[in-house]
């Protein structure tokens, strides 16, 4: 009796699991190939608030090259760049960068250059800094971001590539320094690491190759 | 008739006022308390609560003469993960900017102890139709709850109501977002956690008091 008992038990439960896997795959292979295009319109949204569509005609969302510089670029030590190109002419660059230092851990930002080496502009991808502090880098927030476009490593010079306080140009804001003092430095790293790059950036060679085989290194 | 009728208002008044998930059981606390910043984000996961109710509730109360008693609460659970899993994937392909906010607290109403108390209390001793409209219920006073912690919230922290409706309405609703109070500077205590615990506090004080006032 009691074994009877057990194994009816045992069977309703597998059922059970089976049907709940069978709803959950079944919801997985619908939903899918939505989810990608969705994460990657995000980007792609994020990326042409940069580069504007209509400044380049390339797949910019699959042309990208990893660029290698520990030094510069904390310790992540490596970064993507999607590079625009119009009639297979350079045109701009997007790093997909992070500032590590934030108040609250990385803040994650996307770096449009154009060729010349001036800023196109500045995104928060992800962040967690406080709300109605630290938040104000994001552009709904406020406007501050916008204070990098048209910057270069020229504009202003190196020592002024800071937050007022530390004897720079760009705004704090009150009651967070920490969180604006991350970003200008992780935008004037890129600038830098831009600037260094620069001559090898555009090259189509094996890039491909080198996508992939550094995302799976980074999974 | 009249019974479903007397059941149906019984099933109400629990749901929406005196067994109300978010301010008499409080259950639920940490997606009540965590995602209560805005309105819309409130009413996002208010709404994503819901369905998982009425889901997990119908298919209980179908299930309940078939399942062994010592077997119920894991079947329960696997019905809960899965309906919840199968919703979090619906609302990453269908609102996606509204995932990005939720984000984590979508998996987290597998662990919302309201939910599996339903089906325990209610819904494994109750036909199908009064399963459905306890889910129905409980899940409004729930979302009622987050709807009004996160107005208040919001009213108080930044001055605004239905700020980024368009996250849940798409491009174009952004009208939606009222000003109500010109050029505020921002109450930054209502925005973080501890405004939530202070805003639930409120709205329960308030509650009681309405309660003992009407008695």
């Amino acid at each position: 009796m009691f074994k009877n008992k057990l194994i009816q038990t045992t069977t309703i439960l597998t059922l059970f699991a089976i049907l709940g896997a069978s709803l959950v795959t079944f919801g997985y292979s619908v939903t899918r190939e939505r989810i990608v295009l969705n994460e990657k319109m995000v980007l792609l949204r994020n990326l042409n608030a940069l580069v504007p569509a209509e400044k380049y005609d390339n797949d910019l969302f699959n042309d990208t090259k990893i660029v290698h510089d520990a030094l510069l670029l904390g310790y992540k030590g490596s970064v993507m760049v999607y590079r625009a190109r119009k009639l297979g002419q350079p045109v701009a660059s997007i790093f997909d960068t992070l500032a590590p230092d934030g108040y609250n851990g990385k803040i994650q930002l996307l770096v449009g250059i154009d060729y010349n080496g001036v800023i196109l502009g500045v995104r928060i991808v992800s962040h967690k800094e406080t709300p109605g502090l630290g938040d104000l880098i994001d552009i709904p927030r406020s406007n501050w971001i916008l204070g990098f476009n048209g910057r270069s490593l020229t504009n202003p010079t190196s020592d002024k590539w800071k937050v007022k306080r530390d004897g720079g140009i760009f705004d704090q804001f009150t009651g967070a320094t920490i969180t604006p003092r991350a970003v200008v430095k992780a935008v004037h790293q890129t600038l830098q690491v831009y600037n260094k790059h620069k001559a090898k950036l555009f090259t189509i060679d094996d890039t491909k190759q080198e996508t992939a085989k550094s995302k799976i290194t980074e999974k | 008739m009249s019974e479903f009728t007397q059941e149906f208002k019984k099933i109400t008044r629990e749901g929406l006022w005196q067994n109300n998930i978010g301010f008499v059981q409080l259950l639920g606390l940490c997606p009540l308390l965590a995602v209560t910043g805005t309105f819309i984000n409130g009413l996002g996961l208010g709404i994503v609560t819901t369905l998982v109710l009425i889901a997990s509730n119908v298919m209980v109360s179908l299930i309940r003469k078939r399942i062994p008693s010592e077997a119920r609460l894991p079947i329960f659970v696997l019905i809960i993960a899965s309906f919840v899993t199968a919703l979090e994937m619906l609302t990453k392909a269908f609102f996606y900017d509204l995932y990005l906010v939720l984000g984590i607290f979508i998996p987290l109403i597998v662990t919302n102890c309201s939910v599996i108390g339903r089906a325990e209390v209610y819904a494994s001793k109750n036909p199908v139709h009064y399963a459905f409209v306890d889910g129905l219920m409980m899940g409004i006073g729930f979302t009622l709850a987050l709807v009004m912690l996160g107005s208040l919230r919001e009213l108080l922290g930044q001055g605004t109501l239905f700020s980024q409706a368009e996250l849940m309405f798409g491009q174009g609703a952004e009208w939606m977002t009222i000003k109500v109070i010109q050029d505020y500077q921002g109450f930054l205590l209502a925005i973080l956690p501890p405004g939530a615990f202070f805003g639930l506090g409120l709205l329960i004080a308030l509650k009681n008091s309405f309660e003992q006032k009407v008695n």
